[in-house]
């Protein structure tokens, strides 16, 4: 075909693309327009009326969890180094259990719309909820610049935009929606754009994996064997080495993020928010059912996705693959099943992918903009600084404003954030997570003795623990990909925190419980305790 | 008693401990019908939390460190590293479904029957 012929139909393709995006954002700004007008409460506000049915929660979760760095960062590290991407998903899915097992219906029975409600529930209020909602902010904010900083690198690369002003602008405008999202929408708003999404995603994906699966007569086999051949790597793409494990750092390195991987989850404050949207700890835990069921599925697509891109796309050096970091694999792979480059259905299957994609990072960030600003009104706001004593009006305001500053905070830092690898976001966030929240809330649910400078120390020490082996890492400085590539202050080996960080968060809560003088309340304890297994006097659904 | 919907604390508490909530919550906790259900919930999370970590991390330590062993061929190009990937897949869709189980049978009945002898004496 000659260029002549091409032209057009890439522009057809584009117009086609831009026009899917922009149906995304006119239903998703409906969904919040009309959630606007059901939210009156604080319980509206911050949990959507906790009326989410299990199913519908489900859905949500998985669609916070199922961010553009998996949908494409690892079908797309599959794409590039074959079973090593897959390693990824098998950390991000055994997490779950963690929530399920010990977190997601005790966190229902005994929060209300934060993180820090739980961890305060014995706690002198003031010190434990600044410092759980310094952590909230700090993790919500690195996930959140990996889906904006993903958001601009994804439109450029769909719409063939290589201009940095256009994917700032992108990011601009990616911001100014998830603002109008939180602020409008509120929790009910996210949650149904979430579910809205959920759905969108796993019916392109089905459609791409079914289309991959139908090219190789639904053998696994040939699949593999293909994809191996094709990525010039031979057997040792289907091994596990190719990206993580190279020498004893390297393995080390792996991991540790395979640490944080696993336990990170649970500390998520936008994951545990989610929870607070059902009306019982009975449908709590069916949401994390239903999640468990999505997000396996999902994660065994990606599996075939990104094989599939390895065997059917071009990956090897300067192919749009390579130089996306791999994160254009799913939509090409859409385009080659699709017919290919030029085709009708090449075309619509790469439109529709990549719409998919933007409002996948679109609820994304709703979502964690919700959790910051829910942060900051409710711990901050309305219990550190007004001691409890601001009106339900003032708090909502309040979250409003914040979901403003946060956005632009967001913004603000995404421009400049765009050389950070997305991934890299993504498993510090969970790093952080694993290490500050997830030792706070297994001791405040299961270690009597546990009192407030044990909270205070294991959160701020997991944090500051995590942060700083970072900026002391080869992410930061001492190699060509890092951040500052000229400087040389990089004398901790591992990229990923986990390894010491964790440990030194469940250390520090030990540490902090056993040396301080307040004695932790039995009473409190047992009222937590009581309150979290059975449900007594838990927060009930609010009925319109 | 407060209820928790309004503020856990008065002006100037809020950097003393929470105050408590309802001495039902007491009396509760020390009944046989709580101890059971705690202990019901103990001894299923903690054995399986032990389980699918040391299953995971054990995967992970072979990935880097039993090369030979994961690179095995099974059936035609699917090796042991990726059966071994399937099935951290299977054990915890198993084990999401004994947990349900486990709860609904074993859970459920004793916290929903504590739960409404809590609103009966406090009137919730």
């Amino acid at each position: 075909m000659s260029t002549a012929m091409l032209v057009p139909l890439a522009v057809g393709n584009r117009t086609l693309t831009i026009g899917l995006f922009l149906v995304v954002v006119a239903i998703t700004l409906y969904i919040t327009f009309w959630a606007s007008r059901q939210s009156k409460t604080a319980a509206d506000y911050y949990a959507g009326g906790r009326s989410f049915s299990g199913f519908q929660n489900g859905l949500a979760v998985s669609g916070d969890y199922m961010s553009a760095a998996s949908f494409l960062g690892i079908s797309g590290a599959i794409a590039l180094y074959g079973y090593d991407g897959f390693l990824y998903s098998i950390g991000f899915l055994v997490a779950w259990l963690v929530a399920l097992l010990l977190i997601a219906e005790l966190l229902r029975n005994s929060g209300r719309y934060t993180m820090a409600d739980q961890l305060a529930y014995r706690m002198r209020q003031t010190p434990v909820r600044s410092a759980a909602a310094i952590s909230t902010i700090v993790v919500s904010i690195f996930y959140l610049l990996a889906q904006m900083v993903g958001a601009g690198a994804l439109v450029g690369l769909l719409l063939g935009v290589t201009s940095p002003a256009v994917k700032n602008l992108v990011i601009v405008l990616v911001g100014v929606l998830m603002i109008i999202y939180v602020t409008f929408g509120g929790m009910k708003g996210t949650t149904w754009v979430q579910i809205v999404k959920a759905v969108l995603l796993m019916v392109g994906t089905i459609l791409i994996t079914f289309l991959v699966l139908l090219q190789f007569g639904f053998n696994l086999s040939d699949l593999l064997g293909a994809a191996a051949e094709k990525s010039g790597k031979g057997e040792a793409f289907l091994q596990p080495g190719l990206l993580y494990g190279k020498d004893l750092v390297g393995k080390f390195d792996f991991l540790s993020l395979a640490l944080a991987l696993v336990l990170g989850t649970a500390g998520l404050p936008h994951i545990l928010i989610r929870f607070y949207t059902t009306p019982t700890a009975l449908a709590a835990r069916k949401s994390v059912l239903w999640a468990i069921g999505l997000i396996g599925s999902f994660y065994l697509m990606t599996l075939v996705l990104g094989f599939g891109a390895a065997a059917l796309v071009d990956t090897g050096k300067g192919s749009q693959i390579q130089t996306s970091a791999g994160n254009a694999a799913s939509p090409l792979l859409a385009q080659a099943v699709g017919g290919g480059e030029g085709t009708v259905g090449g075309s619509v299957l790469l439109a529709l992918i990549s719409a998919v994609a933007f409002a996948t990072i679109l609820a994304v960030v709703a979502g964690l903009t919700l959790t910051s600003a829910s942060s900051v009104a409710h711990d901050l706001y309305a219990n550190v600084f007004k001691k409890g004593q601001a009106s339900e009006r003032n708090e909502l305001i309040v979250a409003r404003i914040a979901a403003f500053g946060i956005g632009a905070i967001a913004i603000l830092l995404a421009i400049p954030a765009q050389r950070l690898n997305i991934a890299f976001l993504v498993a510090l966030a969970f790093a952080v997570a694993a290490s500050a929240n997830l030792p706070a809330l297994l001791y405040n649910l299961f270690w009597k003795r546990f009192n407030t400078m044990g909270a205070v120390f294991s959160i701020y020490g997991g944090l500051i623990m995590a942060v700083l082996l970072v900026t002391f890492s080869p992410v930061v400085s001492g190699t060509p990909t890092s951040l500052f590539p000229s400087a040389n202050f990089d004398w901790f080996p591992l990229r990923n925190p986990g390894l010491i960080s964790i440990p030194f968060g469940f250390l520090c809560g030990i540490v902090g419980t056993l040396i301080s003088k307040e004695t932790h309340s039995m009473e409190l304890y047992d009222e937590l305790s009581v309150r979290a297994l059975t449900g007594a006097g838990a927060e009930k659904a609010v009925v319109h | 008693m407060s209820d928790r919907s309004t503020p856990v604390y008065d002006s100037g508490e809020a950097d003393r401990l929470p105050v408590h909530d309802h001495e039902v919550y007491n009396a509760i906790a020390q009944e046989s019908d709580f101890v059971e259900l705690r202990s019901r919930y103990r001894s299923f999370t903690l054995p399986a939390t032990i389980a699918f970590m040391a299953w995971y991390l054990l995967y992970v330590i072979c990935a880097n460190w039993a090369r030979d062993f994961m690179d095995t061929k099974v059936v035609g190009n699917i090796n042991i590293a990726l059966v071994w990937g399937l099935l951290q897949f299977v054990s915890t869709f198993t084990i999401a479904y004994f947990y349900a189980r486990h709860a609904k049978k074993s859970l459920d009945p004793l916290a929903s029957e504590l739960r409404d002898e809590f609103e009966r004496e406090t009137g919730r």
